[in-house]
């Protein structure tokens, strides 16, 4: 099988996995009305793992991120993120949100705000850090994703990678310790894709702890410590980068990987 | 064609050029929207005469017309055959219309009061001035309450300590939670207004007696009381309304339900019907005694009106906006309180601004249905001055009178609605 592969180079010095747990999900169901659309997930990330979730439309992929901060409630089973149990309780829901930030597919940046705006909302309101030092800190991070320049224009005005990256830089506003990613790439014009991937592989260089939804398979393979392939609500291969796409195990995988990567 | 060489290679790249002539100014706007095909011809032409027709026909009337006059019989003679309007009665009993029978020698009181109120909202309107005006703002309500009413100055004073009596206890407790405290510091605002606020009124006037001449409502009429129930109907619906569109998008049941109820009830009842009540049954609801003043009545049932209203306005912005916004806000940690007022709000307010603002014209020009209870709004006023002998037999020229004063307030809402609007446009599409 062809072997997907990404260009830029990737410095893997401060790429450090440690055995601390970051989020653990046990026996985690999720239903839609009669609809079963999680299926008994088991997950344990580690701090500075980077994991990919790859899979056919509505396979869950996004659910189940969507689950670790608590965007979609889980019926049945545990999910423990950074140490707090995610359960009805919306302080806990809150502290995890503020220490997981997420990256949506349609960035939804809030458009009435300006960029540097959009950076400090958080930290001021929910951080309840001074002003000046949220400026600093928003546009350091500005500066990291390229675009200290934009800080005052409207989302608007930006095109659409440059909206992702803001996005990004918002969430790594909060400090956060996990970062996920909802299809980051997928609403993008292509010339624009690699310009938010490599930001992405930025931060995976840095160590954060990181879940990738994402059709990119070259920034999987050179990115991910882990592919996970999702169908019909449940995990069903799980594997390193480098096994999963040369020798895939699972014919359903074998299928996907032959009609994502062969076009 | 050749293998190697490519069709078509662009040396260099165009620099962008001016339109041609016929595209721009009024050349375009001649050929493209008023002459474009023989239809449109035919209809720019049939409109300009219906336009000159109107302009000769109403030109007479308003231009050949008697300013100077004591009563319609002696306009009609100065004007003879002519047809003329009589703006005379405008000139002998514009200040009924305007004040209704407020004393006159008082007449600076509510001039004042609505010059204060225009600075009042400067800063609620316009971004440009400074911030600070805001706590005249807050204080101009219980100003304008003394001013038009006359009477001590301590009631409007001890009603608002009531709000800081509120705050104090709110301060004090919030170490118990926000709900507790809330509710502590409503209950502490409340015990205040029912027990304290009277004897202390009291000693204060005594102390330091600051009182203005005491004017009735049954006084107070025309333009004054279309603003006072107007303005105040306004500055309320706009906060009730947010929160009854966001009880009605709650998941709490009970929260849902009443304000489904309450909307529900209040859009399908006629304003006049809430308006009978607020006039003729309240009083059998009310203990015996009680005087529960008529426009205090009045205020409270537009305002709940105009409030259901509203609340549906902004229900349909909180409806416009992709749940993506809401996704965000969430994911960043913000609470719900926190996310409607820093991200959810101010968008929805501004899709909502044209409806917004539609409600509160509603609103104003409803006023004028306070007349059959036997308010003395400004048409009101022209049945009283019509029934005087001088002028017995008037109507067109009050009624325009009424009109245009109408249309200034409503076309001045109107303005700043779509001043609003760009200054707050931020797609810049």
């Amino acid at each position: 099988m062809m072997e997907p592969h990404y260009e830029t180079e990737i410095d893997r010095s401060r790429m450090r996995v440690s055995d601390e747990v970051a989020i653990r999900i046990e026996d985690m169901n999720k239903w839609y009305g009669n609809y079963h659309a999680l299926r008994d997930i088991n997950l344990t990330v580690r701090r500075g793992e980077r994991i990919v979730i790859a899979g056919p439309s509505g396979s869950g992929k996004s659910t189940m991120i969507r689950c670790v901060n608590r965007l979609e409630e889980h019926q049945a089973g545990r999910i423990v993120v950074d140490g707090i149990e995610l359960s009805s309780d919306l302080k806990n829901i809150d502290k995890v949100r503020s220490e997981v930030g997420m990256v949506f597919q349609h960035f939804n940046l809030f458009p009435h705000l300006t960029i540097l705006e959009n950076c400090t909302l958080a930290p001021i309101w929910v951080r309840e850090i001074p002003r000046k030092e949220a400026i600093d800190a928003a546009m350091h991070f500005l500066e990291k994703v390229k675009i200290p320049e934009q800080a005052h224009k409207y989302p608007g005005q930006l095109s659409g990678g440059q909206q992702q990256r803001v996005a990004i830089a918002r969430s790594l506003c909060m400090k956060p310790k996990i970062m996920l990613f909802d299809e980051p790439t997928s609403a993008l014009d292509p010339e624009m894709i690699k310009e938010v991937l490599d930001t992405m592989i930025d931060l995976a260089e840095e160590g954060m702890t990181m879940l990738c939804v994402t059709h990119e398979m070259g920034f999987a393979q050179a990115v991910a410590n882990r592919v996970i392939f999702m169908d019909q609500g449940q995990i069903v291969e799980e594997n390193n980068p480098h096994d999963f796409f040369n020798n895939p195990q699972s014919e359903r995988t074998r299928l996907f990987l032959s009609q994502i990567l062969r076009h | 064609m050749n293998e190697r060489n490519p069709a078509f290679v662009r040396g260099e790249m165009l620099p962008a050029r001016e339109p041609p002539a016929g595209e721009m100014g009024l050349l375009k706007l001649l050929r493209k929207s008023l002459f474009n095909n023989w239809l449109s011809s035919i209809l720019t032409v049939i409109s300009l005469i219906v336009l000159v027709w109107i302009v000769r026909s109403t030109s007479p009337w308003l231009f050949d017309s008697v300013w100077n006059a004591h009563s319609l019989s002696e306009c009609r003679q100065m004007l003879g055959v002519a047809e003329g309007a009589c703006w005379a009665v405008i000139r002998d009993r514009w200040t009924q219309l305007l004040f209704g029978f407020y004393p006159p020698e008082q007449y600076w009181r509510p001039v004042l009061a609505f010059a204060l109120m225009l600075l009042a909202l400067s800063p609620v309107l316009f971004p440009p001035v400074p911030r600070r005006l805001l706590w005249f703002s807050a204080v101009f309500p219980g100003l304008a309450y003394w001013l038009i009413w006359g009477g001590t100055l301590w009631l409007p004073v001890t009603a608002y300590a009531g709000i800081a009596v509120g705050a104090v206890s709110l301060r004090l407790t919030a170490r118990l939670g926000a709900g507790v405290g809330a509710g502590l510091a409503f209950i502490g605002a409340l015990t205040w207004w029912f027990f304290a606020s009277e004897p202390v009124t009291t000693m204060l006037g005594q102390l330091l007696p600051l009182s203005l001449a005491p004017v009735t409502s049954r006084e107070v009429g025309g333009f004054l009381l279309s603003i006072v129930i107007g303005v105040t109907g306004i500055s309320f619906s706009l906060p009730l309304g947010i929160v009854l569109a966001l009880g009605r998008r709650s998941k709490m049941p009970l929260v849902k339900t009443l304000s489904v109820v309450f909307i529900e009830f209040i859009r399908g009842v006629p304003l006049i019907t809430l308006l009978f009540t607020a006039s003729l049954l309240l009083n059998y609801f009310l203990p015996p005694g009680t005087n529960f003043d008529l426009i205090l009545r009045v205020i409270i049932m537009v305002t709940l009106f105009a409030t259901a209203y509203m609340a549906e306005v902004i229900r349909g912005g909180l409806a416009a906006l992709p749940r993506g916004q809401y996704e965000a806000a969430e994911a960043l940690g913000l609470d719900y309180w926190k996310a409607q007022r820093l991200v959810i709000m101010p968008q929805a307010l501004k899709i909502s601004i044209p409806g917004i603002v539609n409600s509160f014209i509603g609103l104003f020009k409803d006023t004028t249905l306070v007349v059959f209870i036997g308010l003395l709004d400004p048409i009101a006023l022209s049945n009283s001055i019509r029934a005087t002998t001088n002028w017995q037999g008037i109507y067109w020229e009050l009624f325009v009178f009424i009109g245009a004063l109408f249309f200034i307030f409503c076309f001045g809402m109107s303005r700043y609605s779509m001043h609003l609007e760009r200054r707050l446009r931020t797609d810049h599409r």
